[in-house]
């Protein structure tokens, strides 16, 4: 046996061909991403190594993005009866789900606006379940828009869109309506999305988010974790986001919906998706990555606090589309209490 | 109590809802308690209103807007 000289890491690992040790020179001190295969190196060490990599995955951030939090609060404009066969979603029209379609009223839009205004958030995002927006959900966003500008509360907030797949002309118009970032995620890895959803492609919700940077709105673009996906096909669709080089990527992890397809999937353990959080960040060194669906289910109140101290630098406060988070005040009172500023909308114009 | 479990409709005296009431903090009701019908429901960032068309709507605090049929 021989009696290696080389340095090692805390636990023991070479440092030269210890992931996180290339980690930290590569990612931390030169800001670039690892690739395909350096995520599924992260995303198999072993749960002993977790509070290392949560911690280097926290140090990249701090280092690329900084302290501030941005917070955004979402609402469903249009609910429930959706075309399109997503087997993780409950407001797909083709699955036995409990969600009824419902369309939100505009002094409704107004006041979940105000409700995400007034918990410090700068970001308001208006979603569809839709598989693109036709002539009568615009008009709503328009209107919609139109009323959360006229009112004093809410009318610095920045507002995105998440209406499905777009026509050029669309795009066109919800960037002169001033929407300045459009959420389209592409879900799961390209390989495995064929299993996820059959009613349209990939390709499709990827030529979505080229026209949305083309016409100079920012790109959000995520996914969820926990979808029957391998560990392989989480390090490729973190190579597949770091290609699109996304403004935002939002995470969010499966919960499985009653009626649904996935309704009997496991909800993803704590530690795993805690692995995935820091290995995307590790992937994405200066995106903003946000804590999206499923954390309370999937990580309680204690793995929320370790995913802010694993990369994240962004949450969704309050409720969700269909879901309910928990109240805005707790997510707000963590943040105080690790004393991560809430980013203004000074710092975002 | 209820007639039916807000959460997967069936009635609460038959079977187990433990997973339902696991659930409830994550979910507003789905199901009317009276007459277990799908109700009309609307979530806000910091509220949720539901309707069953026989028994009228319940909000939470800050109630979720107006929520409507589509037409
Ligand atoms: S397109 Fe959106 S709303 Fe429609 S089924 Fe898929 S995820 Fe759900
Ligand atoms: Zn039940
Ligand atoms: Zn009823």
């Amino acid at each position: 046996m021989a009696t290696s000289t080389e340095p090692t890491t805390s636990t023991g690992a070479d440092l030269a061909t210890d992931v996180l040790a290339v980690a930290r020179a590569q990612v931390l001190d030169r800001g670039e991403g690892l690739d395909e295969q350096q995520v599924l190196d992260v995303l198999r060490l072993p749960d002993d190594r977790l509070a290392e990599l949560l911690g280097l995955a926290h140090e990249v951030r701090m280092r690329w993005c900084g302290p501030d939090v941005e917070v955004e609060g979402i609402v469903s404009v249009k609910t429930g009866g959706c075309p399109e066969d997503c087997h993780f979603c409950s407001q797909s029209g083709r699955f036995e789900s409990p969600v009824r379609s419902v369309w939100l009223d505009i002094p409704g839009l107004v006041e979940a606006a105000k409700q995400t205004a007034a918990t410090g958030a700068t970001e308001f995002c208006i979603v569809a379940a839709v598989r693109g927006p036709d002539a009568r959900l615009m008009s709503q966003v328009r209107a919609g828009i139109e009323a959360i500008r006229a009112e004093p509360d809410t009318a610095d907030i920045n507002i995105a869109c998440s209406l499905g797949m777009l026509t050029p002309e669309q795009v066109d118009e919800l960037a002169a309506m001033g929407v300045h970032r459009y959420n389209h995620n592409l879900e799961t890895a390209r390989s495995h999305f064929g299993s996820v959803v059959t009613t349209h492609s990939w390709q499709e919700r990827a030529e979505t988010l080229r026209m949305v940077r083309e016409a100079g709105m920012e790109v959000c673009c995520g996914g969820i974790v926990g979808m029957g996906e391998s560990v392989e096909q989480r390090a490729e669709f973190a190579a597949q986001l770091a290609a699109l080089e996304p403004d935002e990527v939002p995470m969010n992890f499966l919960i499985p919906q009653p009626g649904t397809p996935y309704e009997d999937y496991e909800v993803l353990a704590g530690p795993e998706a805690l692995k995935t959080v820091a290995a995307f960040r590790l992937a994405l060194p200066r995106t903003v990555l946000r804590f999206a669906g499923g954390r309370e289910l999937t990580l309680g109140d204690l793995g929320a606090e370790q995913g802010m101290l694993g990369g994240i630098n962004a949450i969704i406060v309050g409720n969700y589309l269909t879901n309910l988070g928990r109240p805005a005040q707790a997510d707000l009172d963590m943040l105080t209490d690790l004393h991560m500023p809430i980013k203004a909308l000074s710092q975002t114009l | 109590m209820d007639t039916y479990c807000t959460r997967c409709g069936r009635p609460t005296g038959e079977g187990d809802h433990a997973a339902c009431r696991a659930r409830a903090a994550y979910g507003p009701p789905r199901y009317c308690p009276e007459c277990a019908r799908r109700m009309i429901v609307q979530v806000s960032p910091s509220g949720w209103s539901a309707r069953c068309s026989a028994h009228g709507e319940v909000a939470d605090e800050a109630g979720g807007g107006t929520a409507r049929e589509p037409v």
